[in-house]
């Protein structure tokens, strides 16, 4: 064969070889992460982990059970404001402003919020909240991680909005409907799982986030439902045990990572799901 | 008239007018509702400025610029020095190490499912990597310190210090002894974090590539890598860079997966396997126990971190709003 030819054949394969290699490489990535946080965290799987409160120092009995119920609460909470305004808001530069002037700067900015760091909304949350309250407090925690879903849900909502077709939307006008009710009642409806898939989205991106919650909602060794206080949650708990000298807390702290990995891929796959639905229609 | 008011009359006991205002007190109630929380979005961004800079004000009255370059962090001296070089220094080396192993692989990876994948395997391989980038990064914070840290520290890092000993300028960057906690480890953990976002975007702007310029470079004999290299890559560059662009606007942010790994140490050594800090490290590990100039000092940090990753992150959104444009066009 021709030499050029060969030497182009030749570096073709090597490229090749290394792209495969790079994909090997990140899928072997996650598998480590999967397999080491899997063993880990199922052997120290156990129902107390679910019935008991965190351990003082030292202990070898108790489990997460503050914790996760701090973290529901907050996340829901987190997402119950952020949600509808990120949805109210989508629907703003989706619906009414598409050809506003004011609508490329939301737009813009949101997509910055959206990959802004996370510590720098528990900074904001801290002077803005924790300062004001004199003190560290649940509400404060629920507030940052509705800041964080905001973004999401605002760029999910717009994007399904704007894949609603025209149509629909005149055919309703013609018919007689106001405005309001034709976003209510078509375009919502219309957009409507890619809008739920948006919402879950979020919710798996704040149910791991740690830092914005360090300074906010803190921690609390204690079982505690009041949202004027600290609150327990699941990830600034790992946080701090995974810095123990505990054997026991460490292993607390696998099974608690274990536990918000699994919500998260859940979550993720869900929308996927839903997402994949909406597609094939 | 008469006609219509009576069919109206005849399907309840409301008048038109009465209908129509009701009608529109609900339009322009929920047009308000929407625009006003469209309007809260630059609220947010307004009061995380406003809140960083007045909680910052304090430590920028007492060191001015100085705290630019000023390495020695002393929180407890008498009265507090502080300076910034150390974080910023982290940030930057953590960031830019990331990114050099980051992008080649991501792209690596997004050639490999646009072009070389069998089809079957596009969709798991696509999931896996997106699966990748929705685990939350305390979890490869964890993983770092536990499993990555201990196993590069035994293995990859005396290898690298055996090989570049003596070597002029490499034999500085790669010196012992081997850390658990270090710059290189907090960098590769950052690396395995930000690849998925570069793979997936990068997948989402080779797509843009009209077929018929693929085609056509490959009926004219090109190989698959001449394809990507002459066709793919100039069509999409821009594409590419603001990805890029995005991800290294997360790796500058990224504090969970850094702080466990990185070793909070202000001093600023040669050698990457020495342990040092990032600016989101440093506000983690110090801000809940802080208080006055200390804590001045933190906000002033998440200060400019927040500057450097808007700048970054703005030109990244530009330039991907460019290639939308081009595309849309």
């Amino acid at each position: 064969m021709n030499p050029i030819y060969s030497r182009r054949r030749r570096k073709d394969i090597v490229i090749r070889g290394l792209c495969i290699a790079a994909a090997a490489f990140g899928v072997t990535w996650l598998a480590l992460i999967l397999i080491t946080l899997l063993y880990n965290g199922l052997t120290g799987l156990n129902l107390q982990v679910f019935t008991e409160n965190t351990p003082p120092p030292g202990s070898t009995e108790g489990g997460l059970l503050n914790a996760i119920v701090g973290s529901l609460i907050m996340t829901v909470l987190g997402v119950g404001i952020g949600a509808p305004l990120g949805l109210f808001a989508g629907t703003y530069l989706a619906e009414y402003g598409r050809n506003d002037k004011l609508t490329s700067v939301i737009r813009f900015i949101n997509d910055i919020l959206l990959s802004a760091p996370s510590i720098i909304i528990g900074l904001f949350i801290y002077g803005a909240v924790v300062v004001p309250m004199r003190g560290f407090s649940a509400i404060a925690g629920s507030l940052a991680l509705a800041v964080i879903v905001i973004p999401v849900v605002v760029r999910t909502t717009e994007d399904m909005l704007l894949l609603v077709p025209n149509p629909l939307r005149e055919a309703a006008s013609a018919l007689g409907l106001p405005r309001s009710l034709v976003i209510k009642r078509i375009a919502y409806r219309a957009a409507r799982s890619g809008l739920i898939t948006g919402v879950l989205l979020a919710t798996a991106r704040v149910a791991g986030e740690t830092a914005p919650l360090l300074f906010t909602a803190l921690s609390n060794q204690f079982f505690s439902l009041s949202l004027n206080k600290t609150m327990a949650n699941l990830p600034v708990t790992i946080n701090n045990f995974v810095q123990s000298p505990y054997a026991y807390w460490k292993q607390l702290a696998w099974s608690g990572a274990l536990l918000i990995t699994l919500t998260v891929l859940a979550l993720n796959i869900g929308a996927r799901i839903l997402g994949a639905e909406r597609t094939a229609k | 008239m008469a006609v219509e008011s009576n069919v109206i009359d005849a399907a309840g006991p409301y008048d038109r007018a009465k209908a129509l205002s009701a009608f529109k007190l609900g339009d322009v109630t929920f047009y308000w509702i929407t625009r006003l929380s469209a309007i809260s979005v630059l609220l947010i961004l307004g009061g995380i400025i406003i809140s960083l800079v007045v909680g910052a004000f304090p430590a920028i009255k007492e060191y001015g610029l100085s705290f630019l370059w000023t390495q020695r962090w002393a929180p407890s001296a008498d009265p507090p020095v502080l300076g910034a070089l150390g974080p910023m220094y982290g940030t930057l080396v953590t960031s830019f190490i990331a990114m050099l192993i980051a992008i080649p692989v991501g792209l690596g990876i997004a050639i490999f499912l646009t072009e070389l994948c069998p089809q079957w395997l596009r969709r798991p391989i696509g999931m896996a990597v997106e699966l990748l980038a929705g685990i939350p990064s305390i979890i490869y914070g964890m993983w770092g310190f536990f499993v990555l840290g201990p196993f590069l520290a035994n293995t990859f890092q005396p290898f690298m210090i055996r090989v570049f000993d003596g070597v002029p300028v490499l034999g500085a960057i790669f010196a012992g002894p081997p850390s658990y906690l270090s710059l290189f480890n907090a960098a590769l953990i950052l690396a395995i974090m930000v690849l998925p976002f570069i793979t997936s975007i990068s997948v989402d702007v080779f797509k843009t590539v009209p077929p018929v310029l693929k085609e056509a470079a490959y009926g004219v004999g090109c190989t698959t890598w001449e394809v990507v290299r002459s066709v793919v890559i100039p069509y999409t560059r821009v594409g590419i860079i603001g990805g890029i662009m995005l991800a290294l606007g997360r790796a500058l942010g990224e504090t969970m997966a850094v702080t466990f790994i990185i070793g909070n140490s202000f001093r600023i050594s040669s050698s990457i396997f020495a342990p040092g800090t990032t600016i989101s490290a440093a506000i983690a590990s110090e801000f809940a126990e802080s208080d006055g100039l200390h804590q001045s000092g933190l906000i002033l940090l998440g200060l400019l971190l927040f500057v450097l990753t808007f700048f970054v992150l703005a030109a990244a959104r530009l330039m991907l709003l460019r290639l939308e444009q081009k595309a849309g066009r």
